[in-house]
């Protein structure tokens, strides 16, 4: 191993791939005809066929064999394109219960992040879409297989939430609660990463917005407050992202684990994967408020794209709940609680 | 990505945090903070030993920029004392960059042996980020350069043995392209440094030029090429050495206390020590990236640029926020009795907002980035 913060050669081909399949199959309006589900089920079906759905599983499972940071790079390709279906969640639970029909896609998986309360698994992302839904259940990790609701609440980021049982479905113990962490680390490793892609998009539509609009005179985009509101945000977002690959990288079995606060080095995949999540979801808050403010009134106007990108930046990372709770958890984590 | 150092790297780390371990003791950093002098011969001294220095000059002996930036985010994470060896680094690469064999000759072995320093007479007391308009006039007389006029924040100057020093030498050309850079020894005739007191404990100086007469052999680059030469220096110094990495001691300082105090367990402080220190991380990552781009031969001008910005805007952040939590104990000073963080905090909240306006204010990077990253059109 040595320190490269570059892609692979076959990270840039999968790049390239899906950053063309999104760019061509998934432009905004189909995120705007999916709202207010926030599901499209023959985008979902072309996504297959590019073999989304077990890319990220391991081989010897009839997977694709591909990495979490190879991962990394389609989910922020799915964030900068707001597409209306739930890749990070299935490869998450693909990676959790490799079993053929969702390896192979024939049906959605998802985890739900919160534990059960009496048999009920709340807010869960995908829920209202997915057959499979994994998360914990008392002191067990369980994989319920049941019919999908098929509706959501109308929400703030057009997530097909739904609450879903534990108990009645087809249930399958995957492991003891411990090994959720893991499953935790994953999701919020590729939730970080669709998160960058919004912020990211965000920026370079609102970019290109500020070069056109004229007022005075001159393009908006002259002006020193405007240039200066937008600055801040290149470095956010590059942080965002060279931190989100650091949790994919982290998440290799022979990365030592380390916490040391005092010398600045972690690389603890739990530690790591939780930093991404919270820094990358202040980065899409930050980004698209800046990317929507500037686009002055037809930014709050449903015609625009920005505000799709600015409802999400928000409501998918407030899917995992208070950010202060995991704020709180990281700092038991690297500090103790103490 | 791949963020695993390699093993010489880690072995280069290892050496640099025992040379450190041995030198930075508390005495030593009680004793720089009382002085202002933020300079550490001893350490300087067992860096110049073990071949670092040398080792660490841009461009030369080693030159790895993932090692130089190892090297000065070791001694920042430590709290230990760099403004000095970094200029001093700094302009030993642009000696060797730029320099004659005979200017490399006479200055360099002086700076990587660790017993002179270097310090940088660029700001005037009317120009500042405005630096290209500078007004300190060097004129030719015969084989000689008389150089009068008068520099602002010359840092180390009542210590350092070189001066380098940005002079007009042709105020009919366009403003960037009549300056020169010379440098000179510090004792030249006709140099006064008077000291500059800061509200950060820091000694900085004001010095004055009266009729300073050198020879050609002070000219470093091209006559009438100083700005090209400052930009070398520039270079090398965003984002990779040193100044992005400020709030870690300080998350130290102060997790220590508030588990000592039992304000560590309060959830709103947990809060700010984990937002603290994910800036912290990020910080590092982008200095890393900067680091990182040099080492594969490119020039990592916007990357340092914004490694600088939002890890300077990110330690004050964390500066005021841990000095909030902190309460009442964060405004007493070192050696106060009951002093949070034995005033450490007190001390941050002094010394941060000056790292935002040194080395290129929060808004020249955000003019940088503005205009050479996102491509928006020039406004000034």
């Amino acid at each position: 191993m040595a320190f490269d913060l570059g892609f692979t050669a076959d990270q840039t081909t999968i790049a390239d791939l899906f950053n063309g399949f999104f760019t061509n199959e998934s432009p905004a309006e189909v995120a705007r005809a999916a709202e207010p589900l926030g599901f499209n089920a023959n985008l979902w079906q072309k996504a297959l066929g590019l073999g989304v759905a077990g890319m990220a599983v391991p081989e010897q499972h009839g997977g694709g064999g591909a990495s979490l940071s190879d991962a990394v790079i389609v989910a922020e390709a799915v964030g900068a394109s707001i597409a209306p279906i739930p890749v990070v969640e299935h490869i998450v639970a693909a990676r959790a219960h490799p079993i053929t029909d969702l390896v192979e896609g024939n049906v959605i998986g998802t985890v739900a992040l919160t534990p059960a309360v009496d048999g009920t698994w709340s807010y869960v992302p995908a829920g209202a879409i997915a057959d499979i839904v994994i998360g914990v259940d008392g002191n067990e990790v369980v994989a319920v297989r049941s019919s999908a609701p098929g509706v959501a609440p109308r929400n703030h980021a057009c997530q097909p939430l739904a609450h879903r049982s534990s108990r009645h479905g087809d249930r399958t113990v995957l492991g003891n609660v411990s090994s959720f962490e893991r499953i935790v680390a994953e999701w919020n490793t590729l939730t970080a990463a669709a998160l960058v892609g919004i912020a990211q998009r965000s920026l370079d539509i609102v970019v290109q917005y500020v070069k056109e609009r004229h007022q005075f005179g001159v393009p908006v985009g002259s002006f020193q407050a405007v240039q200066h509101g937008l600055a801040d945000l290149p470095g956010l977002i590059d942080g965002s992202r060279i931190l989100t690959h650091k949790a994919a990288w982290a998440s290799q079995p022979e990365v030592a684990q380390v916490v040391e606060p005092e010398f600045n080095e972690y690389t603890d995949f739990k530690v790591v994967s939780s930093m991404a999540f919270l820094f990358a979801g202040e980065t899409a808050v930050h980004a698209t408020d800046r990317s929507l403010h500037f686009h002055g009134g037809y930014g709050f106007s449903e015609e625009y794209d920005i505000q799709m990108y600015y409802r999400r930046a928000r409501g998918w990372r407030l899917i995992a709940g208070d950010p202060r709770n995991e704020y709180v958890a990281l700092a038991d984590k690297m500090f103790g609680d103490n | 990505m791949d963020f695993a150092l390699s093993p010489d790297a880690v072995a280069y780390r290892n050496l640099v945090r025992t040379i450190i371990a041995d030198t930075v003791t508390n005495e030593a950093i009680d004793e720089i903070h009382r002085t202002g002098t933020f300079d550490l011969p001893a350490l300087n001294f067992a860096l110049a030993k073990h071949g670092l220095l040398e080792r660490a000059v841009p461009g030369m002996g080693k030159g790895d920029p993932i090692e130089l930036w190892i090297l000065f985010n070791e001694l920042e994470k430590a709290g230990a004392p760099y403004d000095g060896i970094a200029v001093s680094l700094m302009i030993a690469g642009v000696v060797n960059a730029v320099g004659t064999e005979e200017q490399k000759q006479r200055i360099i072995p002086s700076i990587v042996t660790g017993e002179a320093g270097v310090c940088m007479g660029y700001s005037e007391p009317d120009y500042g980020s405005d630096v290209a308009s500078i007004v300190t006039r060097a004129v030719r007389d015969g084989d000689s350069w008389i150089i009068n006029g008068a520099k602002m924040w010359t840092t180390m100057a009542h210590v350092a043995k070189w001066l380098i020093l940005l002079t007009r030498t042709d105020p009919d050309l366009p403003k960037h392209r009549g300056l020169t850079m010379f440098i000179l020894p510090m004792d030249t005739p006709g140099i006064t440094v008077k000291p500059v007191h800061t509200m950060a404990s820091e000694h900085t100086n004001a010095t004055w030029y009266d009729d300073v007469t050198v020879g050609d052999e002070a000219v470093l680059g091209e006559v009438n090429g100083g700005w090209r030469t400052m930009t070398v220096a520039l270079a090398f110094e965003r984002g990779v050495m040193g100044g992005t990495n400020q709030g870690v001691p300080l998350l130290t300082h102060f997790t220590k206390w508030a588990q000592h105090v039992g304000l560590a367990q309060d959830p709103a402080v947990k809060v700010e020590m984990a937002k603290a220190a994910i800036d912290m991380h990020v910080s590092t990552l982008l200095t890393q990236r900067a680091a990182w781009i040099a080492a594969s031969g490119g020039l990592p001008g916007l990357e340092g640029s914004m490694a600088k910005l939002f890890a300077t805007e990110a330690y004050q952040r964390e500066a005021r926020a841990l000095q909030h939590v902190a309460a009442q104990p964060g405004l007493l000073g070192f050696h106060e009795d009951g002093a949070a963080a034995e005033g450490f905090i007190d001390y941050d909240a002094r010394h941060s907002p000056v790292t935002t306006i040194y080395g290129g204010t929060s808004e020249i990077q955000r003019n940088n980035i503005a205009e050479r990253h996102l491509g928006l059109p020039r406004n000034r």
